[in-house]
């Protein structure tokens, strides 16, 4: 700001939006921290009693909890492999001058217009389903016996939905990495006899750095609290197989009415974020300066 | 050794034919340089040399040898490009080695040519900072390192100075030549400017959509444009070209005769006309003559102390022996 006068007049022209923004973080926060302390359920609402740590305790404690983080952690780190490598191969494809272009890029960026749980039912009943899916179709094809994908690899199966959800963000971003690489510098490597591979390691790597880091940033921010996919598919199971934090906590809310219960989990779960998020801006934020 | 020649290269970007059949002999230890207007093919040309393009007919031989399905590595050229192409997050020394590591040479090796590229370039105290952290001079310093620690067969140029202010370009033009005078490599240098051109070359090809119009040596080309196309674009300011009655005086088509080859008084001579824009250099003045019927302007050079303003009436007379004589077809009548 140039002179103290825009500087105060843009600090009150931002300050309502400020405001409100922090009157939607802070009072959901504050209610949730609120309810963790309490004994409140809703099959029972009119006894509700000071409860303390027993909530943290009880969800702590809960055998599904470390199950739940396990695979969070395992939806998470698939997921982006998945993305971010399968978004670099993408990317370099369609950067190359084909037939039908334009096309071929919308297609590629149509499945992030689906909405989470209409591409979930669609892999759940036409792509995924033991009976008339296409995977069944193409395992008798081949004269094998179909897999049932939800029953047999639950978490596995909504990685893939997960993955084909996001591999479009991320070849787009990495996509706009790519065209904004100097092409005299392929060429400088190319005479200085650097095979497309090393050109590959040595150039295009380092220059999609930046990318990567954005793509892994903004997408771990989502896939944490990843929902729709397992409600309309596996709904946590079989056993706990599929169940991550997000649904655990709604598991506790919505199926046992326990919002005591589940405010403890909610607030465990931003602390677990928190730690993430210092965890990855540490690893990999440098990338951003 | 670095002999490269070129027979019958051609280049066609789909129907459109930018380099038609073209024929050069660029020999070992020469400092060539292309020259041409923007959009002359000269570019074109030298990345088909460098192997960046694939000829579409024609031979490019290499110290003999065909190279015209050789890759850019296999080729043994190193090439400095315009934007000088540097690595962005490698250091000055592993932009250097770059070359050298994926040849696989030796670390020891590697460090010695490193060494002695940055002692030559002054490049020793910069070596481990980013292509970022540099100046544009000491960038193109960089990208030459970059190109000489290879000992390549022939260095190509690509329109090198043209991103350098106009007094780091004569210095970088001073080292250029005199990398040339030591390494004695074959060195192609392109450049729309033709006061490099004219300082560096050893032989100056100068093209012009595509066609080779002229091959010699600067002076050759100064003195004796084989064409109309040369004689107006060699030079500076630019040789006064004439067509009409003057020129039919002469027995052609077009005449030029070089701004210092007439010789402009008060008193009488052959053409007559009055004094618009007047440059003082010091030691030469250029008058831009207007109203002589023989073109827009006449440009003259004089000494640097004649006494002459705008408007004022004057005489112009070509020394008759510097008459450059062009026919019908803009080609010069001997």
């Amino acid at each position: 700001m140039a002179t103290r006068q825009t500087a105060s007049l843009a600090r009150l022209m931002r300050a309502p939006a400020i405001i409100l923004l922090l009157i939607w973080m802070v009072v959901p926060l504050g209610m949730t921290l609120y309810y963790s302390f309490l004994n409140y359920n809703l099959l029972n609402p009119a006894v509700t009693s000071w409860a303390g740590w027993f909530n943290y305790q009880y969800f702590y404690t809960d055998p599904a909890f470390l199950d739940s983080l396990w695979n969070t952690l395992v939806l998470v780190v698939g997921v982006l492999l998945i993305t971010v490598c399968g978004g670099i191969a993408i990317a370099i494809l369609i950067d190359k001058p084909i037939f039908g272009q334009g096309l071929v890029r919308i297609l590629v960026i149509s499945p992030f217009f689906v909405m989470p749980p209409v591409a979930a039912l669609i892999w759940k009943n036409m792509i995924m389903h033991p009976s008339y899916g296409v995977f069944a179709d193409i395992a008798k094809f081949f004269g094998t016996s179909p897999v049932d994908w939800f029953a047999q690899y639950p978490l596995f199966s909504i990685i893939i939905i997960v993955a084909w959800q996001w591999l479009p963000f991320a070849t787009l971003i990495l996509l706009t990495s790519l065209q904004s690489l100097d092409g005299e510098q392929m060429e400088a490597a190319e005479m200085d006899g650097a095979p497309a591979y090393s050109r590959f390691i040595h150039l295009v790597l380092p220059h999609m750095a930046r990318a990567i880091t954005v793509v892994i940033l903004i997408q771990t921010i989502f896939l944490l609290s990843i929902y729709a996919e397992i409600l309309v598919t596996t709904n946590g199971g079989p056993g706990t197989a599929s169940t991550n934090l997000t649904y655990l906590i709604y598991r506790a809310a919505r199926l046992n009415f326990d919002i005591g219960g589940a405010a403890a989990g909610g607030v465990i779960a931003v602390v677990l974020a928190n730690i993430v998020a210092i965890f990855l801006m540490r690893a990999v934020g440098k990338n951003l300066d | 050794m670095g002999r490269i020649t070129l027979e019958g290269v051609t280049k066609r970007f789909g129907d459109v034919e930018v380099i038609p059949p073209l024929n050069l002999d660029i020999e070992d230890g020469e400092f060539v340089v292309f020259v041409g207007p923007s959009g002359c093919g000269k570019s074109t040309l030298l990345r088909l040399i460098a192997g960046l393009e694939d000829v579409s007919a024609g031979r490019i031989l290499i110290d003999g040898t065909d190279a015209t399905e050789a890759s850019p590595a296999k080729r043994g050229l190193a090439m400095v490009f315009q934007s000088y192409a540097l690595y962005p997050h490698m250091s000055v020394r592993k932009n250097i080695a770059f070359p050298l590591k994926m040849a696989g040479m030796d670390k020891a090796e590697q460090d010695r040519r490193i060494a002695a590229a940055a002692n030559a370039l002054n490049l020793t105290d910069y070596l481990d900072r980013r292509p970022g952290q540099l100046s544009g001079g000491q960038r193109q310093r960089v990208a030459i390192g970059r190109a000489i620690v290879r000992e390549p067969s022939a260095f190509l140029f690509d329109e090198p100075l043209s991103n350098l202010d106009a007094a780091l370009r004569v210095g970088m033009r001073l080292e250029i030549s005199e990398l040339h005078t030591r390494l004695r490599t074959t060195m192609i240098y392109v450049t729309h400017d033709q006061v490099e051109a004219m300082t560096l070359a050893d032989k100056i090809v100068v093209l012009h959509a595509g066609r080779i119009e002229q091959v010699g040596s600067p002076l050759d080309l100064y003195m004796r444009p084989r064409n109309v196309f040369v004689a107006g674009f060699i030079g500076s300011p630019k040789m006064n070209l004439f067509t009409g009655e003057a020129a039919a005086e002469y027995g052609a088509r077009t005449i030029g005769v070089r701004p210092e080859h007439i010789a402009i008084s008060t008193e009488g001579g052959t053409w007559k006309g009055r004094v618009g824009v007047s440059e003082h250099l010091g030691s030469d003045s250029f008058f831009y003559v207007e109203d002589t019927g023989l073109a827009e302007t006449v440009t003259v050079r004089a000494d640097g102390e004649i006494g002459l303003h705008h408007g004022d009436e004057v005489w112009l007379t070509p020394s008759e022996d510097k008459v450059h004589k062009f026919d019908d077809g803009g080609d010069l009548i001997e």
